[in-house]
This record gives structure tokens, sequence and C-alpha cells, in this order.
């Protein structure tokens, strides 16, 4: 059977390629090839690429940060409970079926059952279905992130999806690691169909002759997905003209890219933002404030952007990047060795102490190089670093165990929203609610937990900033952290590939808009 | 001849045992599996019953136990990331890496043998020494720079050829080739040439110290007083002596080879065994590494095996002259 389906696929696509003259392809080439297709098996930037392709969301961010409609055309908010969304009426998914508000219903079903996304939709009480086109989505207290929510709400086909495949497993079976029908077959109302996948080679996706999105200026009909892992061969595929668009593009090759008159680079600063946590438990020095107002002191996270990044990120003072609520513009990075040194002093540790530090080394961008440059800078106000670095794979049970005094961690907000990095990062660690999951530091301030709960329930947009940027102010004055940078986000395409319109700083580029001359 | 096929067949039992034993007693060092396949947010609870459900938690031997039950029905077990029997994953990958080892093969023969030859029987023209400085510099130089440098100079400066990827395929049965394709085989140059880098230099050398001994040796001399055609002396009596350590050394070479397409590959994007393998390191995919580990390990023990029966029929005698096997 599959043997058939791979030769008949061959001969498909051979027959494409002689009729495919006046077609538009695009040859695309990003890191990785998405894990699954089944959008609700696992929450990456690759899983939700993928989703934005062959699914549609109900709303969809834009460049301003603010919400487009998609398979939602408006909505308004009922009570501090409810959102209702209006969805539209002329929409067919792939497999021919109509798409209808209990198609919203299913999916929401679903996610609230799916390991990576049922925490992020715990707010969520139900979702009613008021007629085919009308929705309500209600939240157990007040919550003001419904609409950052519904951009992941992609719905799926649920007539597709019900029934048994034939290993007489449920057709909706959402499991990880297991050959679900799901995870094989997609039926969405997206731009694309995937047409053909071979999973770390290629995947093969042609345009949706029912797109609903008949305004899209997009005209490509076809996509070749290919994975290319080696950074210098992805490079080197699109300046050999053998792939169109790449991503992401490694910092060493900015340079060579943007002297290159046949392609273009698109770079926008990003919302990942990396940091420094100290130990507290492990170290009673970091206890003092004094201390971590040393350490951020005598971090030169500027010239770390500058020499190790080559420009590629923006220093940063807090967790919050421009255009996210709870950024304050007043803070900036404050490297100044003297006070530093200063600081050391009056908290007693002039002679300074001896800390470990670790870090991963293929995870950011330059992660290993950033950690041997912030110890040797902390040399310089006495404090000794014994550092180790390793691969993403063995570092994360390290940072599980809290295995070094200084470890490093990155974030990206799943909600696109500020309080998202301080409930993760910073929040008191707590088992029971998870909140301060990924805070090795174990920093801990009751007053900054209490407000970020309260930012959690606050719907009024002006008091909730007012309130996330007090947070922001807290952990800076604190120095709760040591913060480096936001990375930057890098794109490439041949001349004539229309990518700078498309792309956008969630780093989702929305292919079903895109233009090829 | 059965006899000593039987003995290898125990040999090779054992020796994938012991490959099973290893790879699985590291696995804990590997990493955490479930970090690849869960998003940031997702809870140490929800990570703990996935555990469970994987059975990750249960204690080494329990879990070596079940895998030992599995693979001797030849079930390896399902790779994460694949979702798929990770012995399927491999054998699906494995023509592409025998077509690049093929590759790497076809191009050291045709080199290694005439330059061999022409650098023993003229040691001292400027071709030999330029062949033996290059062939140090190719020694030294790591595979993924040659690749690299390929690349920029064939497909970015000259745009002669392809820069990734295997280009178009055919299905022959299950067998996925791109040898039958101009496109496929366009893409095979630059991987095949990388790959050879390494071990061309090194089998120039081999036949060239062999020729020269050979041609040290008295019936070569005989030979000559015997007036016999230089070409005859050369390419019948001489080079004939010296491929036979050249057969053993290059079956050897040939299970090294498919560890060096570790490299290759991941330059190169070339979708085959060693791709796999590194991708599942990364991704603490400890199934396919397993998996991985074992059919490599056979391969290292069949084509010992099928060298020491060529051997053997190529020459009985060598054995016991020299102890080279």
């Amino acid at each position: 059977m599959k043997k058939t389906l791979a030769i008949a696929a061959v001969v498909l696509l051979g027959l494409n390629l002689s009729f495919g003259a006046a077609a538009k392809t695009l040859r695309l080439a990003y890191d990785a090839d998405p894990v699954s297709l089944d959008p609700h098996e696992q929450l990456s930037g690759g899983m939700v690429q993928l989703s934005h392709m062959v699914f549609d969301p109900l709303v969809r961010w834009n460049r301003e940060t603010t919400f487009d409609p998609r398979l939602a055309s408006s909505w308004e908010r009922l009570d501090p409970h409810t959102v209702r969304f209006h969805l539209r009426q002329d929409v067919k998914f792939h497999s021919g079926n109509d798409f209808t508000a209990n198609d919203v219903a299913w999916t929401f079903k679903r996610l609230k059952t799916s390991p990576d996304f049922k925490g992020l939709f715990q707010p969520f009480k139900e979702l009613k279905v008021i007629d085919d086109y009308t929705i309500d989505l209600v939240t157990t207290d007040p919550y003001p992130l419904v609409l950052h929510m519904a951009t992941y709400i992609f719905p799926m086909d649920s007539k597709f999806y019900t029934g048994e495949d034939d290993k007489g497993n449920p057709k909706d079976m959402l499991k990880k690691h297991a050959d679900t029908f799901a995870s094989v077959n997609a039926s969405g109302t997206g731009p694309f169909i995937v047409s053909k996948r071979q999973q770390g080679v290629r995947v093969d996706f042609k345009r949706f002759e029912g797109y609903w999105d008949k305004e899209s200026k997009g005209n490509v009909d076809e996509i070749v997905l290919t994975p290319i892992k080696e950074d210098p061969t992805r490079v080197a595929a699109l300046l050999s003209g053998d792939v169109d668009f790449i991503a992401p593009v490694p910092p060493t090759d900015l340079d060579r890219i943007r002297n290159n008159d046949k392609v273009d680079l698109i770079t926008m600063s990003g919302t990942r933002i990396i940091t420094f946590q100290l130990n507290q438990e492990r170290r009673p020095e970091f206890k003092d404030k004094r201390v971590r107002q040393a350490i951020v002191h005598a971090v030169n996270n500027e010239g770390i952007v500058q020499k190790i990044m080559k420009g590629f990120g923006t220093a940063s003072g807090q967790q919050s990047p421009v255009g996210y609520l709870g950024h304050v513009a007043s803070i900036k990075p404050r490297y100044d060795l003297a006070k530093a040194k200063q600081l050391m002093k009056e908290a007693g540790y002039e002679q300074g102490f001896s800390v470990t530090m670790m870090a991963p080394n293929n995870r950011y961008i330059n992660d290993d190089k950033i950690a041997q440059a912030v110890s040797s800078m902390l040399a310089r106000i006495n404090i000794k670093v014994d550092l180790k670095t390793m691969p993403k794979a063995q570092y994360w049970p390290k940072f599980d165990e809290r295995a070094a005094d200084i470890m490093m961690i990155g974030w990206h907000s799943d909600t696109e929203d500020s309080s998202n990095f301080t409930e993760f990062l910073a929040m008191c660690p707590d088992k029971e609610t998870g909140y301060g999951q990924y805070n090795s530091g174990n920093y801990c301030n009751k007053e900054i937990d209490k407000l970020i709960l309260a930012s959690q329930g606050e719907t009024d947009e002006g008091k909730r900033a007012a309130m996330l940027q007090q947070v922001e102010q807290m952990l800076y004055d604190d120095a709760a952290f040591v913060p480096l940078h936001w990375q930057d986000l890098a794109w490439a395409a041949r001349k004539g590939v229309h990518i700078e319109d498309i792309v956008n700083v969630m780093n989702f580029p929305y292919l079903g808009d895109l233009v090829i001359d | 001849m059965i006899a000593f096929l039987i003995r290898r067949i125990g040999q090779a039992l054992v020796v994938m045992f012991v490959i099973s034993l290893l790879s699985f007693s590291i696995q804990d060092n590997l990493g955490d599996p479930l970090r690849e396949l869960v998003g940031q947010s997702v809870s140490e609870a929800e990570r703990q019953a996935l555990r469970d459900q994987m059975g990750l938690n249960d204690p080494f031997l329990a879990q070596y136990w079940r895998f030992l039950r599995k693979a001797v029905q030849g079930d390896l077990g399902n790779s994460y990331f694949f979702k798929r029997p990770a012995l399927e994953v491999i054998m699906e990958k494995f023509p592409a890496t025998m077509e690049l080892v093929l590759g790497a093969t076809l191009i050291i023969l045709l080199l290694s043998v005439p330059i061999g030859v022409y650098c023993a029987i003229n040691p001292r023209s400027w071709f030999t020494r330029v062949m033996m400085g290059l062939s140090i510099v190719g020694i030294s130089i790591p595979v993924f720079l040659t690749a690299i440098m390929l690349i920029y100079l064939f497909s970015i400066h000259l745009g002669w050829l392809p820069s990734y990827g295997r280009g178009e395929t055919v299905m022959i049965g299950a067998w996925e080739s791109g040898l039958l394709t101009w496109d496929g085989v366009l893409h095979l140059i630059l991987p095949s040439i990388a790959l050879s880098s390494i071990m061309l230099p090194l089998f120039i050398r081999l036949i060239r110290s062999e020729m020269m001994e050979v041609l040290e040796q008295e019936y070569i001399r005989f030979a000559w007083a015997k007036g016999l055609q230089r070409r005859r002396i050369w390419f019948l009596h001489a080079l004939k002596n010296t491929l036979l350590p050249v057969i053993t050394v290059g079956g050897v070479q040939i299970g090294t080879m498919i560890a060096y397409t570790i490299l290759t590959e991941t330059v190169f994007q070339w979708p085959g065994m060693g791709f796999l393998f590194l991708e599942a390191v990364n991704r603490v995919d400890t199934p396919l590494i397993i998996a991985y580990l074992i059919v490599v390990g056979l391969i290292f023990v069949v084509t010992n095996t099928v060298v020491d029966l060529i051997y053997g029929l190529v020459n009985p005698t060598v054995k016991l002259t020299r102890g080279l096997a």
C-alpha cells in the first residue's frame, strides 16, 4: 500500500514537473521539517509554522502586534468572562466539508486534551456554540488574553478526523511518538495541502483550489520544503540558487548575504530573551541584592551583541521586548564596571568567590561563546567561574536539577505577552501550580507574584500594562536575573520572492500571501 | 567454509548483543527524550505522566529485558521522531548511504590504482612528488571542511553542481535509487568526492609502497632478467601481488567509510543513515540510535567476513605467508 502510494506520488510529481512550467514553485529550506502533521501534537515554532500553511487560526498576529481576522471575521467582548466570535461562512476544508462552529468546538475540546496546549488553555472554561457561525469563548475568571490564545485555535475538519483508521484506532487520537492518523493526514482550511511528505527529507505542498481568502495576493502554487540542518549548507543552497527562501540565517553569513546582489536579507528584532539566572538557593552570596546588581553591572551585554552576535540582537535590561505591554522604555542595559566593583565592595565580597556556570552549546545563537564572554567579564569583579557547556539534550536535564550556580535560559513567550516571561522565569517556584517552572535562580518576590496573578485577570489593557511594567521595574531594581539580549530574526530569499511582506516578529511567515515575480 | 560461516554468525550475534547493551546503558547520558517531544511550557507532572506512558521510568534491567525480548523478534522499537519501527526507518535510508559509499569507492578505485602504480614506477618524477604532497594535505583536512570548500567552489562560484540533497530519485522495488537519473548522479558527485577525500590519499600511498616493495622482490628481478615486457611485469606480475593487502585494507575501510558518511551526509543534507544517526543523537531518539549502532555493527561483521572469504579465494597461500588478515 505504502509502496504503491510512493510510486504514485513519484509519478504525479513527475507529471507536475512537466506541466508546471507556468506554476510558481517556492523551494523553501528551514533548519528542520515539522515533526508531525497534527497541530496539537507539539507546541513549537516549526509546528505553528506548519499550522499557518495547512490550517487557519481564528485570528492571527499582524506586523503591528495586533490581530487580523481569519476564520473569525469579527469578535466582541460580551462580559469579562466571554468573548463572542463570528465565523466566516464561505469556508471549506481541504476534504470538501463545510467549516462550521462545530469544527471549532471539536478543535477546542481536543486542544484541552493536548499535553502541550492544555496548560495554555487552562483559563478557558468552555466553548459555547451559539449557532453554526457564532461561538462564545468562556473563561473561568476574567481573562485578558482570549485573542492571544485564539491565534492557537486552528480549526480542524471534525468530520474528517471522526471514525477509525485502518489500524482500528480513532482518527482523532492524539499521541506523541505514535503512528496516529492525524500525524500523517491533515484536513484544514489553510492555503496549502500537503501533497507528499518524506519525513526529514522533504515536504511538498500544493495550493488549495478552494481557499476562502480570495483577497490574498499570494501566487505560490507549490512549495517544496527541505530541511537543511547545517548552516553553511543552507546558505550555500540559497546562494547557488538551489532554493528560494531560507530561515534561519546564521549570523556568521549575514554580511555575505547582504552583499550578494542576487538575494535579499530581512532582519527583525526578535522577542526571545536570553538571560542568566543566579541561583540563590545554591549560593547565599546571590541572596544579597548588591551582588546580583554587581553582576548585572559587570556584564557588558551591548559588547556581546556587537562582538559575538555581530549586531544580530538587541541588548536588553528587561524581559519584555518593544511592543509588549510590560515593556518599560526607560530600562536600559547597565554595564558599568566601576559601579560593579563598588557594589561588590559594599556587599563585602571585594575578594570575590568561585561559582559554577552551565550553558547549552546548540540551543541559542552563539550560546557557548556568550557564556564564555560572561564568565570572563565576571572575572573582572573577582568572581571566578567554572563554566561547562553541553548540547541541549544534556543541558535540559541539568537545568531541571538546577545543577549549577549560574544557568542560561532563553525564553519566548508562547502567548506573545509579558506576563508569560515572569510566570515561568521569575515567579516563586511552586511545584503545585507550576509557576516559576524555569526559575533556576529561585528568585522569589511575593509582591511580583501578586501583580502577575492580578494581571492575568485584568481585562482593562491600560491597568494591565501598568501592572506588567511595574513588574519589569521591580525585577530590574532587584536584579532578579542577568538580562543579555533579544535574539534577532533573519530570513533570506532570492530577489523576486517578496518575503518582506509576509515575515513577522512571531516567525510564522504567512506563506499563503507570498508573492513571487 | 560452512564451519567458518557458522562461527562468524555466532560472533556477529555476540557483537550485536554487546553493542545493544553498551548503547542501551549510555542512553541515560544522552539526555531526556521528552524535551524534544514537548513544548517549553508543559508542566513537570505532565512530563512525568508521559515518561510513565513511554516506560522511561522503569528500572534499567526491566527496560533492557523488554528491549531484548522484542529485539530477538526483529523489533528494535519505534523511533520517537518518525513514529515507525526504527529498523524500517534505517532500511529506508540504507540505499542513500550505500550509493554514496559506492560513489566514493568508485572514485577511490579508479584513481588510486593508476596513481599509486605510477608513483611506484616513477618515484622521482615531479607528478609523484606533487601527489605525495597532496595526499598528506588530503589526509589532514577534515571531511566537513573539504565538503564545504567543494560546495563553495562548485555550487556557488562555478554553479556546476547542486549543493545539497539527493535530487530526483527512482524506486526500484524497495530501493530508492538516485543513480538512474541525471539529476541524481549530479547530486552524487560532490558528496562522493568529499567522502573519498580521506581514503583516496591513504590508498594511493598504500598501493605505492606495496608496489615498490613488490618490485624489489626476487621474482620481479627474475622477470626482468628473462627480458619480459615492461608492461607485463608491472601490470600483471607486480600489480597482482600488490592488490592482495589492498583488498584486506579496503574491506575494513568500507566499514570505516560508513562511519565517515555521518559527516559527509550532514554537510550535504544527504538523506542517508549517517545523517539520520546524527539527528537522532540531537533529538535523543534512543530507539533509533540503538538500531543504527546495531545495524552498523552488523555491516562491519559482514564486510569483514566477505573480505576474509575473497581473500581465501584469491590466494590461499597468503594467509600462511603473511599474517595481515
